[in-house]
């Protein structure tokens, strides 16, 4: 059974990645996690300085899912390049770099830094974190942003570049059409979505910064939603991501047209969980006689021209 | 560190809806230090969804106990846990914990608000016999004093129902100005207010403090990043509770 993945030259182990920010950059688990199970590891969001991040409190338990601010806390580029890749070196899966910035410039420059070292394999460019006033959403609600972001980084560099979008718009189709247009290899879909809790007892907003992203399995039917959206807008692959918890979970992704997906918050909960999920895919391939996990791609079983969302596209 | 499904051994009731769980481990036993904590998988569920930290109260052999309060649906589910049943637990985690083994100090001052004490036995536990031990307790009233695993117990409650009427910070700085005390340390844990009133005393008297920091968390070991305590540290803003703590230096907090 072939559960391998092509993005330009990289061949990824198979289609279960570690979403960014769920993972840190992949050296902290491995005592945890078999990681050459994974399809490949999407590191914490890398800035070209390091981010101290959001003040506490950062996140907030919600109904079936998790409310999160951190605000792209990280080491920053040149500590990544100096600890961490290093560390790396011999994990037996890919490792994407995820880049966020406040600047084109920024992104930029982070990615020039990076492109060299052999063992990054592609970037995943952050244009969708909810948590920050500069960059971020400010970007990836903007089509000519993520146009220009996509069309920058693309001439530097001939490695897989995954733009990561954000549902936080009306049409996310409409960016995932400009991000291929630049020339993208693939669309992360979706981060997080804006959301908000309250203590009714102090009157405050459970997060410090009043409004966090929205992640878990409360948001996996948006998900969905978004990546057939998306799955039929482009020829690009789609990495599904929204509330993946379970191989089924997977499966529902890659049926409505992911050709891979990347767990998050579930590995909060149970590190060990992206490899589970592999190996429940690869279970249910063998059972349904299915020989490569690209025919489940987009093989959803109706007559999807009946979705309002076809009138849009 | 490891994860590992634990057969629970006991659950009881040990104060007014403030339950005692432990449950068999041989190898978070073997690991585990004062301060140290494991972060519990409630149920495979979805809500509620993320895992809960716990302060390791005691280790018994190869017995691990864990102290809560019920609060909410979490808590309340593993009240209502049963012998025999397993626990998904990750532990021991964090590498802060708290100094207990070394000769710079004599007496160990504990002193904890509310269920702050749930980390106290351990502590106690693995103290060096020459080691003197006062442990002063705060709490709303007599229903909710857990004085289980702790030695030379002095207790303040806010309502007066036993011991001293008032804050446990007040109910310290008395004895400290009654009592000559041979070079003290202070082992804390508490609500934030009166980590504050504790900070000032610990430098006015200048006795070194430890303080174990409680936070919401999700990953428990530093994947998430949703953790942070702001540090007087140079160079780094924040500190993660759960990978650099849970037990900071009281005078290196931000409260």
């Amino acid at each position: 059974m072939n559960e391998s993945f092509v993005l330009r030259d990289v061949r990824f182990n198979n289609r279960i990645f570690v979403a960014s920010g769920t993972f840190g950059y992949g050296d902290e688990v491995a005592e945890l996690v078999e990681l050459d199970r994974l399809g490949g590891i999407m590191t914490k969001s890398l800035s070209l300085k390091p981010r101290d991040g959001n003040p506490p409190p950062r996140i907030t338990e919600t109904a079936s899912g998790m409310l999160n601010s951190i605000g792209l806390a990280n080491i920053g580029v040149h500590k990544f390049i100096e600890a961490k890749i290093p560390a790396l070196e011999n994990l037996a899966c890919a490792v994407i770099a995820n880049i966020a910035a406040s600047t084109v410039e920024e992104y930029c420059d982070v990615l020039e830094l990076l492109d060299p070292y052999k063992r990054v394999d592609g970037f995943e460019i952050n244009v969708s974190c909810p948590n920050v006033k500069e960059g971020g959403l400010s970007f990836g609600t903007d089509r000519t942003k993520v146009a220009l972001i996509t069309k920058e980084l693309r001439k530097r560099t001939r490695k897989p570049l995954i733009i990561k979008l954000t549902p936080n718009v009306t049409h996310i189709s409409e960016f995932a059409r400009a991000a291929e247009a630049e020339g993208a290899d693939a669309v992360s879909v979706i981060n997080t979505l804006i959301g908000m809790a309250v203590n009714i007892h102090t009157k405050k907003p459970r997060l410090s910064t009043v409004t966090g992203g929205l992640s878990g399995p409360a948001i996996k039917p948006v998900a969905l939603a978004k990546v057939f959206e998306v799955y039929k807008s482009v020829k690009i692959p789609v990495f599904g991501i929204g509330g993946i918890a379970t191989w089924e979970d997977a499966v529902e992704f890659f049926l409505v047209g992911a050709s891979a997906v990347q767990v998050g918050t579930k590995n909060f909960v149970n590190p060990a969980s992206a490899i589970e999920i592999s190996k429940g895919v690869a279970e249910y391939c063998v059972h349904h006689s299915i020989d490569n996990v690209s025919q489940l791609v987009g093989s959803l079983n109706a007559d999807t021209g009946v979705s309002v969302i076809q009138s849009w596209l | 560190m490891i994860q590992e499904h634990a057969p629970i051994y006991t659950v009881k009731e040990i104060a007014l809806n403030i339950f005692q769980l432990s449950f068999l481990s041989p190898s978070i036993s073997l690991g585990a230090l004062p301060g140290q904590f494991v972060n519990v998988r409630v149920e495979d569920s979805a809500v509620p969804l993320l895992r809960r930290p716990f302060s390791i109260s005691s280790v018994d052999g190869e017995i691990v106990s864990i102290i809560f309060n019920v609060i909410g649906l979490g808590t309340k589910l593993l009240s209502q846990k049963k012998p025999g049943e397993t626990l998904d637990v990750l532990g021991p985690l964090g590498k802060g914990i708290f100094p207990f083994d070394d000769e710079e100090y004599r007496t160990a001052l504990l002193i904890a608000g509310g269920l702050g004490v749930a980390a106290f036995p351990f502590l106690i536990s693995r103290l060096p016999s020459s080691k003197e031990v006062v442990s002063f307790l705060g709490a709303r009233s007599s229903s909710y004093v857990v004085r289980h695993g702790l030695k030379n117990v002095r207790i303040a409650t806010d309502d007066g129902s036993e011991g001293f009427t008032g804050t446990v910070v007040e109910l310290m700085k008395m004895f400290l100005k009654e009592n000559p005390v041979d070079r003290p340390r202070i082992f804390s844990c508490g609500p934030m207010p009166m980590m504050r009133a504790l900070a000032e005393l610990s430098l006015e008297k200048n006795i070194p403090c430890y303080v174990a920091l409680e936070c919401e968390m999700a990953c428990g070991i530093g994947l998430c990043q949703g953790c942070p305590v702001e540090t007087v540290n140079a160079g780094k803003k924040y500190n993660l509770v759960c990978k650099d703590g849970p037990v900071f230096e009281i005078r290196n907090v931000k409260f």
